[in-house]
């Protein structure tokens, strides 16, 4: 069915028809209406989901570690500084292999203190552990939502997925999202089996033990090995999701107008709806330019984005997050997978941080930019030099 | 002590240890430095070593001390300091864990 929502309630709708057994969450902009639209879906008997109203992020990721642990499906949702608290736990949770499914509202990290857009919060959470999609709409992030639980649960995986959309820019503004019926969105998420559950007291498991230098570096490679599974289980989730939802879904990445292109960008999030507007205009005038839009981050498809880009002869990587002292994170991920192979002439931009506009005439500029494209440079768009 | 140590392939998802009670199973005491030595004839069996111990490493029978798990104690000193006719008493640990 289609309806007019915010990305808020595209998420929530998702979680609606997930009914997970807890949501533990704290209430951060621009996340809250998430966590608002749930606890009334609970109050009103909706669903049965026990909400945690926790006092912190910390708690919250807490309360979900402990939950899922005890063998329950478990959701939460945060933005920024509340990512930041939760990472601790997040990296027990990604190391004991639960399957929790986080939406990140995409907000810039403090400081100085602001609540807009930017994606410092999903790289602080680079290398937790948890698998990190990117949604460019509210309908994608719905999508995904539910797609994130199959990923997360798959016994290869079972790792906790973070699906991130902007903040403020999907979730408060208002667009088309096309839900599936309830019954069709819990067939395909399909009941949990959760994994030596605590809650099981005949069979006692013993979580989250000490693990001295002789074992600690062996838990970590068997951890990466879970990371190592998420692309095939993710290329299935997608492909089932597809024919359900009659959706497009196929690939780590949506590569717009990119096969004959001589300059592309990269980008993750909802400025590749902008992007797809510059593409369109400048394609209208004949100039062979293209986009790749990241949908999984973590774990990196490196291969498949290598292959993707190598026609090109110029790329501009956009990281909406500074790495401070070095190139942005995205341009590190895609360079480093041209080791050893031609590539294109990359160029970083870091762009739209606390929320600065990112408009299509800023993209047609970066379009125009990649003509003579200085290889290695790092630049800012739409800052005031 | 020669332990036959896994590949990362075969240990368990997420370091869980399937059935539980793990402690009984290692001998923890290992990084001891002090030893406690528990004197039978002056022990008056009042058990607040036993209380006390934090690694439930006193052995007790019938409501008597028997001895003292060194497979588990840590030398922690606390059973000597509670024990109010010292009859325990720590000595430098000389290797082993027991």
């Amino acid at each position: 069915m289609k309806k007019v929502m915010t990305g808020h309630k595209a998420v929530a709708e998702a979680m609606r028809q997930v009914e997970p057994d807890v949501v533990a969450v704290y209430p951060i902009t621009p996340q809250s209406e998430i966590a608002e639209y749930y606890a009334q879906y609970v109050a009103d008997g909706i669903v049965r989901t026990e909400l945690v109203p926790v006092e912190s992020e910390h708690s919250a990721m807490s309360a979900c570690v402990g939950a899922a642990a005890a063998g329950a499906r478990v959701i939460t949702a945060t933005a920024s500084q509340g990512l930041a608290l939760m990472v601790e736990i997040l990296y027990i949770a990604a190391s004991m292999r639960l399957p929790i499914v986080m939406a990140l509202a995409n907000r810039a990290l403090s400081g100085p203190i602001n609540i807009h857009c930017g994606h410092s919060d999903a790289y602080l959470a680079r290398d937790s552990g948890a698998v990190q999609i990117f949604a460019e709409s509210a309908q994608e992030a719905y999508d995904y939502m539910l797609m994130a639980q199959r990923i997360a649960e798959h016994g290869d995986v079972r790792l906790p997925v973070i699906v991130n959309l902007d903040g403020f820019t999907l979730t408060h503004s208002s667009q088309v999202v096309e839900t599936l019926p309830d019954e069709e969105a819990k067939k395909f998420v399909g009941d949990y089996e959760p994994l030596y559950p605590l809650l099981d007291v005949d069979n006692p498991s013993v979580w989250g033990p000490f693990a001295m230098p002789d074992y600690y570096f062996e838990l970590k490679r068997a951890q990466q090995a879970g990371m190592e599974a998420v692309p095939e289980v993710f290329l299935s989730v997608q492909d089932e999701y597809s024919r359900l939802s009659g959706r497009p879904y196929k690939g780590f990445f949506e590569a717009y107008k990119l096969d004959d292109a001589e300059r592309a960008i990269v980008v993750m999030g909802s400025t590749a709806g902008t992007a797809k507007v510059a593409v369109d205009e400048l394609r209208s005038k004949g100039e062979k330019v293209g986009l790749l839009k990241v949908w999984l981050w973590r774990p990196f498809p490196r291969a498949e984005v290598a292959d993707a880009l190598s026609g090109a002869k110029a790329v501009a990587i956009m990281d909406r997050a500074l790495s401070f002292g070095n190139m942005g994170a995205l341009y590190l991920d895609i360079t480093s997978a041209f080791a050893g192979r031609e590539g294109p002439a990359f160029v970083n931009y870091i762009y739209g941080l606390g929320g600065r506009d990112v408009p299509v005439e800023h993209i047609v500029q970066v379009f125009e930019d990649l003509r003579d494209a200085k290889a290695g440079e790092l630049r800012y768009l739409g800052l005031r030099e | 002590m020669a332990v036959e140590l896994k590949s990362w392939r075969e240990l368990p998802i997420g370091g869980v240890i399937p059935g539980g009670a793990t402690p009984e199973l290692n001998k923890t005491g290992s990084w001891r430095s002090k030893r406690p030595i528990w004197n039978s004839e002056k022990c008056i069996h009042c058990l607040q070593c036993w209380l006390h111990c934090p690694d439930d490493s006193i052995i007790i029978r019938d409501q008597k001390v028997t001895g003292i798990d060194y497979d588990h104690c840590k030398g922690c000193g606390v059973c000597a300091a509670v024990c109010p006719v010292e009859a325990i008493e720590m000595v430098p640990e000389r290797g082993g864990a027991a």
